[in-house]
């Protein structure tokens, strides 16, 4: 979808040293660089995906610093010294999270185009708030737009979801 | 894909405003980038520089001091939907950006951002009006308050000077009596019509009331002759005299037809959204 970068030998260049699911990650961006770009083609990571491009349907999420952020905005450089997780870092040693184990459980997705972001979004709101309301579930995801069915079973897996971690 | 910029990254407001000086129209300040970027994607505006205002000390704080809350314009939303100070003392403005567009915006956008972008359809700019804030914005010779009835100018333009940067939103803070609502219409993430009214109870009797319209039009505005039509009236009267307070409103927020809605849909809505502001504060 988007050709690499080409490189010239005026170009400003920023290093940037960030942990990337766990792991230090050192790399050159020029500042007009954006995260997804970066994570997708350069760093092969192609979970998180290009959608509406503009902040409005979620599919490119990714956690900076635990919360959830939209990598298609996001200029690459200012992951500097913070913590991204994409969809590829959710399983903890190839052991899935109960957040996905639910999605597969209740049937979350259907293409599963938009389930990375749902996901990670979920993740995020789990961690900030283990015990949320339907509503306030619907508030926190309602940035994260799914166009193969309707939202009750996603609804469904991040509620069982969050009743399993409870009970850990 | 963004077409290549170069990036400035200065510490002082001093530093910013001797590069906006110095690059004029080719670069630009960018906070959190939530509409800047989105606007370069587009190619609908391309700077050769970016002035990253991140590395700033001293404006992502939120406090109140003397009567005043002060919020640094590097305040993210979700900073001030988070904020214990703001929950304390606007909880109206809190509600407003527990609703600004998704997590992700909140997360990455900024409070000075938002109203230096512009963006007719933006929130804050309208309730912030109605509470009487004022913006300050420095540049190399040092600090100016403007009000923030004179802030907005026209659609993405503010009355800024080219090498001003601003700083911090200062809000008085409200009375024991005051009460405040924000109230927004529209489909999606922008809205249509947004209301913000404040008021002080006196008894039975309203007074200081401020209205303001945003969304609808170029910019927010505040209405003056509909703040005169309902103030020092008793409850009772105000109720009776809000229809006509509604279309003065209505007017006053220079709507225009849109894809967000005809003009005198807008119109009607502001009157609809004036009403249930004041029911919501007037109880």
């Amino acid at each position: 979808m988007s050709k690499p970068m080409t490189r010239h030998a005026d170009a400003q260049t920023i290093s940037v040293s960030f942990t990337l699911n766990g792991r230090l990650q050192e790399i050159e961006v020029e500042p007009n660089e954006l995260l997804l770009d970066v994570v997708r083609d350069r760093l092969g990571l192609t979970g998180a995906k290009r959608s509406c491009d503009v902040q409005v349907c979620g599919a490119c999420t990714l956690l900076v610093d635990g919360r959830p952020v939209s990598a298609c905005t996001t200029l690459a450089f200012e992951v500097r010294g913070r913590s991204v997780m994409t969809i590829e870092g959710l399983a903890d040693d190839g052991k899935l999270h109960p957040l996905q184990e639910a999605f597969i459980e209740h049937g979350g997705f259907q293409c599963g185009f938009c389930t990375p972001g749902m996901l990670l979004a979920s993740k995020a709101l789990l961690d900030e708030n283990p015990n949320p309301s339907e509503a306030e579930l619907k508030h926190f995801m309602h940035g994260n737009l799914c166009r193969c069915t309707g939202y009750k079973k996603i609804i469904e897996s991040i509620m069982a979801a969050a009743k399993k971690m409870r009970a850990r | 894909m963004l077409k290549r910029f170069r990036l400035e990254e200065p510490e002082s407001a001093a530093e910013v405003s001797e590069l906006l000086g110095r690059f004029g129209d080719s670069a630009k300040i960018y906070a959190g980038g939530t509409e800047l970027l989105l606007a370069m994607k587009e190619g609908l505006v391309h700077y050769e520089r970016l002035i990253n205002v991140k590395k700033l000390k001293g404006l992502s704080e939120i406090a109140g001091e003397n009567g005043t809350i002060k919020i640094g314009a590097l305040c993210t939303h979700h900073q001030l939907e988070t904020s214990p100070v703001l929950q304390q003392t606007l909880p109206s403005l809190v509600k407003l950006e527990q609703n600004v567009a998704n997590v992700r915006v909140r997360q990455a956008g900024s409070i000075g951002g938002n109203l230096c972008f512009a963006e007719p359809h933006a929130d804050p700019g309208t309730l912030l009006m109605a509470l009487g804030a004022t913006m300050v914005a420095e540049k190399s010779s040092g600090p100016r308050e403007i009000a923030a009835a004179d802030f907005f100018v026209d659609a993405y333009e503010t009355s800024l000077k080219a090498d001003e940067l601003l700083t911090a939103i200062r809000v008085p803070a409200p009375g024991a009596n005051s009460r405040s609502a924000y109230l927004k219409f529209g489909y999606l993430e922008r809205p249509s019509v947004g209301v913000a009214m404040a008021l002080t109870l006196d008894g039975p009797v309203v007074n200081e009331v401020k209205i303001a319209v945003g969304c609808a039009g170029p910019a927010p505005r505040r209405v003056a002759e509909a703040e005169a039509l309902l103030n020092a009236k008793s409850k009772d009267e105000a109720v009776r005299l809000l229809p006509q307070a509604g279309a003065i409103a209505g007017r006053a927020s220079e709507a225009i037809s849109d894809l967000h809605g005809a003009q005198d849909y807008k119109e009607h809505i502001v009157g609809v959204l004036l009403k249930r502001a004041f029911n919501s504060i007037v109880s």
